[in-house]
């Protein structure tokens, strides 16, 4: 089936503002008459939530975590992206508009970035009247700084906590219409299934994480914002309870998921030390402002210490192979790069799995002040996972799964192929792409949020009967029985293997054979391996205590158990795309210089994949993607 | 705890943990050995605890976490009697065990406080922190038709100021450090951010009467200057912003004396 993806036509410069003169609106009065179910409370969640329990509709918003305010947008360091111009470097509307799109590789929607563009500057205003903390200089304005992939200055900070100060200000929004009784808060709450009645989503069921309840919410719409899928790689800069469960749950019911197989490597994270390690942690891509990145250009310098090795046997291989964009290459680029040299025998620290990010330069140009003023919690973070002094020695940094541009697929008017259900933020496949550039995930989060689901939800609920289903509808009481029975079902097995060995069983197959670097071999090896771990999962798998209380172990089975399906789904849409772009590279299709080879002519579409049972083939749908302002050309940084 | 570094490689620590089944559950210590080595995270150290304890058939210990990274404030557990284990402006899961010695005896309790009920094991409910924010903890400002964020120049000693204090995780361990139970350094530091900013002077003196008043409601004692809060923040949060609590709150009882704003709920 061929998508649409409904953007506007016409001028792009005018695209967002006659749409929104185009949709339908909600009457005052008669939004009170509308409840709205929304899932997740980072970025986008807190920001759709807040602003339509404003506008006067009746909210109810769901997180897993204990606060709205922990949910893991908090995590993002670096900062958030605006075409203000403020420096007066020739930055504009359509340069981030233009950036966003070849950044992404050219595998997003026209209309959807350029809509992003034009409001990214009302989120600084939103955020600035907030009392959100930006960085500003001494004559009181707001102070910037550049990310990969831009040649201008347009990345707005706060300290290396952007992320944090941001949620924090949509968290105090969303508290403010707590405290009005706009928003219902249901904090401790996963959703673990969509209901679907008569085609459109009316409804989540949920499990109460502390009493084991397991329940209904309906409502005239679900906003799904539950963020990204990349814990599928078990070790990743994800925050250890984000899933791909919310969305995964929708899919099962019949929303298409797009483009899963566009993941992000981020280029620096602390290396991995060892196979007990839980997680890995991101350094801000900020760095690449003032670090330079290198490996020795002998392998027999390689466990040498950094200090020690001349300036002139160090391969600053990023300025060497990109001058223009030199060490703010974008990242999939950068993490590609830093794979090769490892490759090739040059990595440094343990397994040789590390590159150096180096300041020694900067320090000697600006002092050891400056560097700790622009960075100082950065450093602090380095020291105490690695118990290294990042002023002395260089840090060493490696790739790690990060953020996922792929999710579930979505309109213009952020609407799935199921009525009623929206998807915000991380969890839509929608802007980035096939690589998304640093500090436009935060800027994706809100705009998404408080500038464009309180207008095109109005244009869903005008043609809705509010309040259509009620609890007591027979979907309603299926899905409950569906979920009670799938954790009976975890709980019964009783086998020999906790949830945390499969889940770290799936990520190393995913990460070696799904990861950075992908060929017809490795997915197809992948393709058969998955299945098997998932079949001993459902026969095998440990799972202590029972369902009615707390029960974290129970928890992890269930998310596992929705990773394993969905990692099949990455390596099937990997194989598939035939095609390197972005963070997808097929190793079979690449320019001599090792640079990602996109094939337009085949490939110029979003993938929307329809869930058909468990062991059955997904059906695949596509939305041809129309460049009409933007030339399609191959990506340069050089 | 020990401030030395182990010698390279494996250890053994012994754990010594708060168990509770529930908020209504008497509770007790038990005792677990922990075979580790001195690169794991205080949080993989009982990752390791729990999957032994599966293994063997018995309850793993329910904990708090989630970024692992030191930003979200969801960890929370006392380390031999201080909360987050007291390596300076360093939260729990990013405690490394490098900082023990093999052979240590590790005692680990949850957060003790009235205002913040025990869920199970080293979990408790933090929810009273989310109603004093809900309370007042805002600027109240509509989505939209808000003016161009560089119209109102803000000078750079008061933004920091206000970073400073906005640096708070809301993690709660000031309060589980309190003798008093008082969350006095976290409401204190969300007055200040505001207060120090245009933006937030409007509503400055009805923000801190609802807030102070909140605290009251949800159960958090009255600051008597100790400092333990800010000795356990893993931020660095300064009591200086508890100091301009009380001053916020005094020029808001004048303001109300003078007439020019009401207190909430008078």
């Amino acid at each position: 089936m061929i998508l649409d993806g409904k953007a506007p036509t016409g001028p792009i410069e005018q695209s967002w503002d006659k749409h929104r003169f185009d949709m339908k609106l909600v009457n005052p009065p008669n939004k009170r008459k509308f409840k709205i179910l929304v899932v997740g409370t980072g970025l986008a969640g807190a920001s759709a939530a807040a602003s339509l329990g404003e506008l006067g509709y009746n909210v109810e918003a769901f997180c897993y975590q204990d606060s709205p305010r922990r949910a893991h947008s908090i995590a993002a360091q670096g900062g958030i992206n605006a075409a203000k111009n403020y420096p007066n470097d020739g930055d504009s509307i359509w340069r981030l508009f233009y950036d966003t799109i070849k950044g992404g590789d050219f595998r997003s929607r026209e209309a959807d970035v350029w809509r992003l563009s034009q409001v990214s500057n009302n989120i600084i205003d939103q955020c600035v009247a907030q009392g959100v903390p930006f960085a500003r200089d001494y004559a009181g304005y707001l102070d910037t700084r550049s990310f990969g992939g831009a040649q201008v200055s347009r990345t707005f900070y706060a300290r290396g906590q952007t992320g944090q100060q941001l949620l924090l200000g949509a968290y105090s929004a969303i508290s403010r219409q707590i405290k009005t009784g706009s928003v219902k808060l249901f904090p401790r709450t996963e959703m673990l299934d969509l209901v679907v009645v008569d085609g459109e989503a009316k409804g989540i069921t949920v499990r109460d994480l502390v009493t084991g309840e397991i329940r209904v919410h309906t409502g005239d719409a679900v906003v799904l914002a539950s963020g990204g899928y990349m814990n599928v790689f078990y070790l990743s800069t994800n925050a250890m309870g984000c899933s791909v469960t919310a969305i995964w749950k929708a899919h099962k019911k019949g929303a298409y998921f797009g483009n899963p197989c566009f993941t992000q490597i981020h280029p620096t994270c602390i290396p991995q030390a060892g196979d007990y390690q839980s997680k890995l942690t991101l350094m801000s891509e900020s760095l690449r402002n003032d670090g330079r990145i290198w490996v020795p250009k002998k392998k027999e310098d390689c466990g040498k210490p950094a200090n020690q090795i001349p300036e002139d046997d160090r391969d600053y291989y990023l300025e060497r192979k990109y001058p223009t964009f030199g060490n703010l290459a974008p990242r999939d680029i950068s993490s590609r790069a830093a794979k090769e040299q490892c490759d090739e025998g040059r990595g440094v620290g343990p397994g040789g799995r590390g590159v150096y990010l180096d300041f020694r330069d900067s320090i000697k140009r600006f002092g050891e002040n400056v560097i700790r003023e622009r960075y100082g919690n950065l450093f602090e973070m380095y020291e105490r996972i690695t118990d290294e002094d990042g002023y002395k020695v260089p840090m060493r940094i490696y790739p790690a799964p990060h953020y996922a541009m792929g999710g579930l697929w979505v309109d213009y008017n952020l609407m799935s192929n199921l009525p009623g259900l929206f998807v915000l933020g991380e969890a839509n496949f929608s802007v980035h792409g096939a690589n998304r550039l640093g500090a436009s995930a935060l800027m994706q989060g809100l705009a998404d949020g408080y500038f464009v689901i309180p207008y095109t939800i109005a244009n869903y609920l005008k043609d809705t009967k509010p309040g259509k289903v009620k609890a007591d509808h027979p979907e309603c009481a299926k899905s409950i029985e569906d979920v009670k029975g799938t954790t009976k079902k975890l709980l019964s097995i009783k086998g020999n293997r906790t949830p945390f060995e499969f889940i770290r069983e799936l990520g190393i197959e995913m990460w070696n054979n799904v990861g950075m670097a992908r060929s017809k071999e490795s997915l197809t090896a992948a393709l058969s391996k998955i299945p098997a771990i998932r079949e001993e999962f459902w026969k095998n798998l440990k799972v202590s205590g029972n369902g009615a209380e707390m029960n974290q172990q129970l928890e992890n089975a269930s998310r596992t158990a929705d990773f394993i399906e969905f990692g099949e789904l990455i390596a099937r849409d990997a194989l598939h795309r035939d095609e390197s772009c972005g963070g997808h590279f097929r190793v079979e299709h690449q320019y001599a210089d090792g640079e990602a080879k996109r094939d337009d002519a085949n490939y110029a579409y979003a993938a929307a994949w329809e869930f058909k049972g468990v062991d059955k083939e997904p059906e695949l749908h596509k939305e041809p993607l129309k460049f009409e302002n933007i030339h399609l050309a191959v990506r340069s940084y050089k | 705890m020990s401030a030395q570094t182990s010698e390279h490689g494996a250890m053994t620590v012994k754990l010594i943990v708060w168990r509770q089944k529930g908020p209504r559950e008497p509770g007790r210590f038990e005792t677990y050995a922990a075979k580790v080595t001195e690169h794991h995270s205080f949080l993989e150290m009982l990752d390791v605890v729990n999957e032994d304890l599966i293994m063997q058939g018995k309850e793993p210990i329910t904990f708090d976490h989630d970024c692992r990274e030191g930003i979200c404030g969801t960890c929370s557990a006392v380390v031999n009697g201080v909360p987050h284990g007291g390596q300076t402006r360093t939260t729990l899961c990013q405690l490394h065990m490098r900082k023990f010695k093999d052979g240590d005896a590790i005692y680990l309790e949850p957060w003790r406080a009235r205002a913040f009920p025990i869920i199970r094991d080293l979990m408790v409910d933090r929810g009273a922190l989310d109603k004093l924010i809900q309370a007042a903890g805002y600027v109240s400002c509509h989505t939209g038709g808000v003016p161009d964020a560089n119209s109102i120049p803000i000078s750079k000693p008061d933004s920091d100021y206000a970073m400073d204090a906005a640096e708070c995780i809301g993690c709660g361990a000031c309060v589980a450090a309190c003798p008093n139970g008082a969350a006095m350094l976290f409401a204190g530091a969300k007055v200040a951010q505001f207060a120090a900013l245009p933006q937030g002077q409007v509503e400055a003196p009805e923000r801190v009467a609802a807030m102070i008043k909140a605290m009251q409601e949800c159960g958090f004692g009255n600051c008597t200057n100790h400092y333990e809060c800010q000795a356990a923040c893993p931020k660095g949060v300064d009591v200086k912003f508890i100091a301009r609590l009380n001053r916020e709150f005094h020029k808001a009882l004048f303001k109300a004396k003078a007439g020019t704003f009401t207190p909430v709920g008078e």
